[in-house]
């Protein structure tokens, strides 16, 4: 087994080689706009590293979000070409749940339950409570964080989500962003347990803005 | 088909706006263009959502990409590159699409273009009427833009000789479409009711036609505002619209002064061609009036079918093809989205094979009176 994680839909451009036991490399790099430019390189960066080359992926591991959208999409796009390329599986991977694994590597959450929360931009989060680093209790969701305040108080949270807002989220931790590598390690643990892993296919949890117009401007003086 | 086998075999990718196109060529020739469009999704808005648009690329590039190969009959093994509209366009709309070109381009071992949109919409016309003549006049117009470009070499040399100064020609379509609740998109409904109406009768303005106006600039603005207080002191006055004389003569005004300027643009730079690309080249009008005008002016139209007009996969497979038959650096695999990339740049070369922009400068400024 050789899996090729990427994850774009945090502001880390993430990218991770898992050979069915452990990771043989990875990179990280964190520039919210450039998730673009960015990915293509550091996978071909991985894969030198790793001394191998694409074609030798026997499965494609995304982070499907939720995230904002544009550097998401630019994650899940690359996985669907490389599956469609190389003609291999491609899996999808809760983004919080990769984070939510991350943090149990990190030895930050303590074992207890605790919460991740990520920046979801116009002063909102995507959050999910988990009862330990692999069981995710609640569906992931787009907030306010006063509106969650009484859903997450007392408990840990990590992700860069928490960190931005003490308020809500006093007993905030590293790591500020989902890793590849957490999410390689995760999907590698699933699919060994027979765990069947999402498609690959985005969580946006929010509609896209666009207002249905109302009638057109007079333009005849009045 | 044996002949052409060593013609370049490339696959190209548009995402610019709502259509999700894949077109495969070789060398100058059509082997497939698959599209797969959102328009469907934005009417109700009357006219394109940027974020409904990505979300629709993102959704229906593998199965297009999977299309456009079965329809072409290769296999991808057999590519000599793939080929990108790396801009102008909706910068999130285009980065789906470059992000996929990147990672099909990468695990194929296959070298990646990255290309000008508007560039891909002369280009296209390859596929119909075999190599462009150089130079060649091109006016583009579309819901996007509305331009008069002069290509001597279409990998290396567009010098733009006007564009609009405010909406684009399809723009006005879509606007006058909505005033007279015709729907989205509006270019196809008033060039229907236009058939059927006397384009003679409303005299509407003419931009940027006057003696001192720049000669081939284009202004639709105050057209599409003479034309809504037109109708509007009509509905105030409580008769009804003549739709159809309406759409008739505010069409004519477009038409008119779009082929006026191009033909001008020729006879002034001495070009005996003139293409016609973009969706609103697909307008049977605007068609008509070029023919009958290059015709009296010795100049020779080309214009695309219309669904190579509209924005497709073909087209930029197209001047990808062109751009490995003349030896173009290929792009880098960090190359970017770039939603304002200037009409003067074919493609975006990668810095890892050197700057092909002087050579290129060199070869438009040698070639173009000759
Ligand atoms: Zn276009």
């Amino acid at each position: 087994m050789l899996l090729l994680a990427l994850d774009t839909a945090t502001p880390a451009v993430t990218v991770a080689l898992h050979d069915g036991t452990a990771v043989v490399a990875a990179s990280a790099q964190v520039d919210a706009r450039r998730h673009g430019e960015l990915l293509l390189p550091a996978v071909d960066r991985v894969l030198a590293e790793a001394g191998t080359a694409l074609d030798a992926v026997t499965g494609v591991v995304v982070g499907i979000g939720p995230g904002p959208y544009t550097g998401l999409r630019v994650g899940l796009m690359t996985a669907d070409t490389f599956g469609l390329a190389l003609g291999v599986p491609v899996y999808g991977v809760c983004t919080l749940d990769g984070l939510a694994y991350a943090a149990e590597v990190e030895e930050t959450a303590g074992g207890g339950p605790f919460v991740v929360a990520t920046d979801a931009r116009r002063k909102e989060v995507y959050w999910a409570r988990y009862s330990d680093s692999r069981t995710r209790v609640t569906e992931p969701s787009v907030d306010r964080p006063a509106d969650i305040a009484d859903q997450v108080a007392g408990l840990p949270a990590v992700g860069a989500g928490a960190l931005l807002y003490p308020d809500t989220f006093p007993d905030a931790h590293a790591p500020e962003h989902v890793s590849a590598a957490a999410l390689a390690s995760l999907a590698a643990e699933r699919l060994a347990a027979g765990v069947e892993l999402p498609a690959p296919r985005p969580l946006y949890l929010r509609r896209p803005d666009a207002q249905v117009p109302k009638n057109y401007k007079v333009v005849t003086p009045k | 088909m044996a002949d052409r086998k060593d013609e370049p075999l490339v696959l190209g990718i548009e995402t610019s706006c709502d259509e999700t196109g894949v077109g495969v060529v070789r060398g100058t020739t059509l082997l497939a263009d698959a599209i797969a469009s959102s328009v469907d999704e934005h009417a109700r808005f009357g006219g394109v959502v940027p974020e409904v648009a990505s979300r629709a690329h993102l959704e229906a590039m593998v199965p297009t990409i999977e299309r456009a190969l079965k329809e072409a009959g290769v296999s991808p093994k057999d590519l000599d590159g793939i080929a990108v509209t790396a801009g102008p366009g909706l910068a999130g709309a285009l980065l789906v699409g470059v992000s996929a070109a990147k990672a099909y381009a990468y695990a194929l071992g296959k070298p990646l273009y990255g290309v000008n949109h508007l560039a891909s919409h002369i280009c296209v016309d390859q596929l119909e009427h075999g190599p462009l003549p150089e130079p060649t006049m091109a006016l583009l117009v579309s819901g996007g833009h509305s331009s008069l470009l002069l290509s001597s070499d279409i990998t290396s040399d567009v010098r733009p000789m006007g564009a609009t100064i405010d909406d684009a020609a399809g723009e006005a379509f879509d606007k006058i479409a909505r005033v007279l609740n015709l729907g989205f998109p509006g270019g196809p409904v008033i060039d229907r009711y236009a058939r059927e109406g006397d384009p003679k009768a409303i005299a509407f303005p003419r931009g940027l036609t006057g003696p001192r106006d720049p000669a081939y600039d284009f202004s639709f603005s105050g057209l599409k505002t003479a034309v809504a207080r037109w109708i509007e002191a009509k509905r105030a006055a409580g008769e009804d619209v003549p739709v159809r004389d309406v759409s008739a003569s505010f069409q004519e005004a477009v038409v008119d002064v779009l082929t006026r300027k191009a033909v001008r643009a020729c006879k002034d730079e001495g070009v005996d061609h003139l293409m016609i690309g973009g969706g609103v080249a697909a307008n049977s009008r605007l068609r008509a009036l070029a023919q009958e005008r290059c015709e009296a002016a010795g100049i020779r139209l080309r214009v695309p079918r219309p669904k190579l007009c509209t924005d497709n996969g073909a087209m930029v497979a197209a001047l990808g093809a062109e751009m490995v038959a003349r030896n173009r650096a290929p792009s880098d695999w960090d190359l970017s989205a770039d939603s304002s990339l200037p009409v003067t740049d074919p493609h975006v070369p990668g810095q890892s094979h050197g700057n092909s922009h002087d050579h290129a400068h060199e070869t438009g400024e040698g070639n173009l009176y000759a």
